[in-house]
């Protein structure tokens, strides 16, 4: 059986990215990442893999581009403010439909903001954050664990579908220590028939661009782009159910605010309040179909997230004006205690006459 | 069993370190445990604290308001934790450190001097063990000896000469709370 040990969530990423045979990790140190460029810096070169602490994320985003056209599995991560510097190249990779795994340990922000958890970035995440018609598919971990869990996840799904994938994590995640345990993963055997690895003489010349000039194969390629996401969305959705069967008002809320919102759910329910969680596991593609399904039950949803109000739109999107869907959050670093939340409900139950 | 503690004092004097111990005495026992520093402005400012939970059950949140037990080793940790503690709960501090004590009557507030202890047995950065030995004394949540098991994963190998005294210092901690005859 596979060891399980305590570790940081930043360490439990970097220890699966190994295991999860990843060629390259290409980075630059900002808080409250910085932990795992020192461990991949440590452990790396001990499997004959490439670590490179780059010049900034500019270049560490393009470093990203080079090895995964090479077929490499190829890796970065940062927190917000190095992300926002990566967006060009992320859309450069999406339109060169390059598979590649980043990693965003979340702060709050706008600009340097702080070194504090946030969840602002997830309108970056999910709807583009670079230029272009693209998407990136969209990991939300809640727990040491799926720090690992994802990284596997993330590899995967990015070589399926010739995408990157994006990990939307927190400071707070990345910060703290749970259990976690590896579990066996057989690295896939490299499949990569389109890498720029050398021509031979038996086929044609590899070609790896996101520039397509004549509108006309511009737009050929936009419908490829299109088609596959389109599968991503019909694939791909997961998410958490917690308490829903009998709930009659649902928190919905992803990472760290989830963590929050199960102590808050069980504090309801101790005084007889049926609440339950849902937790979006993938933030791109979004599990709106379930989220419309749950609200034929429910009297209303609370979509709680460390930002100003963003997820609280897909969860409209999805309920589809059925019900009144509410938004609470914290700002600035800051985060809602259990208390807070269970506050707000009981509030919201009043104000809507459910009480 | 659910035990949620928040340890707070200055960078330095083994906050973070305590919290982890123990953590990893909980797994030591299979216990579900969550570990979660501070790190931001006030770690950089020289205060540090680390929320420990232990549990036989999956663990919700990492981050909490009120805890059952709290151990702080500065007055500014004081002043700011001993309001959080829940009625009932322990307060459990640092004498040498804290002149101002809490002075709520709804928990158990309990100082050992420990930093003094510490300099006694001529080794200043043991005085967290001395403070977890106390805690343990009065908030039995893992065995003594799963701490020793931890400590041997916490310390780096080149320090495993200095188990003995962290040792004699968790012993030192349990025996000034049986000293004091409250419990």
């Amino acid at each position: 059986m596979a060891e399980t040990k305590l570790m940081k969530g930043n360490e439990a990423m970097a220890e699966a990215a190994i295991l999860a045979g990843c060629d390259a990790y290409f980075g630059y140190p900002i808080t409250p990442q910085s932990e795992v460029l020192e461990y991949l810096a440590r452990e790396m070169p001990k499997h004959g893999r490439v670590v490179m602490q780059a010049e900034s994320e500019v270049a560490s985003i393009n470093m990203v581009y080079g090895a995964a056209g090479a077929g490499f599995r190829a890796m970065t991560s940062s927190s917000s403010p190095g992300i926002s510097l990566m967006q060009e190249g992320i859309s450069y990779l999406a339109g060169a439909e390059l598979p590649c795994l980043i990693v965003n340990v979340n702060r709050a922000g706008p600009g340097l903001g702080t070194i504090q958890p946030g969840q602002g970035d997830y309108f970056q995440s999910t709807k583009g954050g670079g230029h272009g018609d693209y998407r990136l598919i969209v990991l939300a971990p809640s727990s040491v664990q799926e720090m690992a869990d994802f990284v596997y996840l993330g590899f995967d799904l990015a070589d399926k579908y010739r995408n990157p994938v994006l990990m939307l994590s927190d400071g707070a995640i990345g910060q703290m220590m749970e259990k976690v345990t590896f579990h066996p993963y057989t690295v896939p055997e490299k499949n990569k028939p389109w890498a720029t690895v050398g021509k031979p003489e038996t086929r044609e010349r590899n070609y790896i661009t996101s520039l397509f000039i004549q509108p006309e194969r511009m737009e050929v390629h936009n419908q490829k782009l299109e088609a596959k996401f389109k599968q991503i969305r019909e694939n791909e959705v997961r998410f958490e159910e917690i308490n829903t069967d009998d709930a009659e008002y649902i928190f919905v809320a992803y990472g760290l605010s989830a963590r929050i919102c199960q102590k808050a759910m069980d504090l309801a329910r101790e005084k007889g309040i049926k609440v339950g969680l849902f937790r979006p596991i993938t933030l791109f593609p979004y599990p709106y179909q379930r989220l419309n399904e749950l609200a034929d039950k429910t009297k209303f949803m609370l979509s709680v997230e460390l930002n100003s109000g963003q997820m609280v739109e897909d969860v409209r999107l999805g309920v589809n004006g059925k019900i009144p869907v509410e938004f609470f959050g914290r700002l600035g670093g800051m985060l809602p205690t259990p208390e807070d939340i269970v506050h707000q409900l009981e509030t919201l139950m009043q104000h809507h006459g459910n009480r | 069993m659910l035990e949620e503690l928040i340890v707070a004092g200055f960078g330095g004097q083994g906050v973070l370190s305590l919290g982890m111990t123990l953590a990893y005495a909980g797994m030591v026992e299979e216990k579900e445990i969550s570990w979660m520093p501070s790190y931001g402005p006030e770690m950089r400012g020289g205060t540090a604290n680390c929320i420990t939970i232990i549990s036989d059950n999956k663990i919700s949140s990492p981050i909490i308001s009120q805890f059952d037990s709290a151990i702080v080793l500065n007055q500014p940790s004081m002043d700011k934790f001993a309001p959080r503690v829940k009625r009932g709960g322990l307060l459990l501090y640092e004498s040498a450190n804290i002149l101002k004590p809490s002075t709520r009557t709804d928990i158990d507030i309990i100082g050992i001097p420990a930093a003094t202890e510490a300099l006694q047995m001529k080794n200043a950065k043991i005085m967290n063990m001395i403070v977890l030995g106390a805690y343990l004394h009065l908030k039995p949540v893992v065995k003594i000896d799963s701490i020793l098991e931890a400590l041997k994963k916490v310390l780096p190998e080149k320090y495993h000469h200095l188990l003995e005294i962290n040792h004699q210092a968790l012993m030192k901690g349990s025996e000034l709370v049986h000293e004091l005859a409250v419990f």
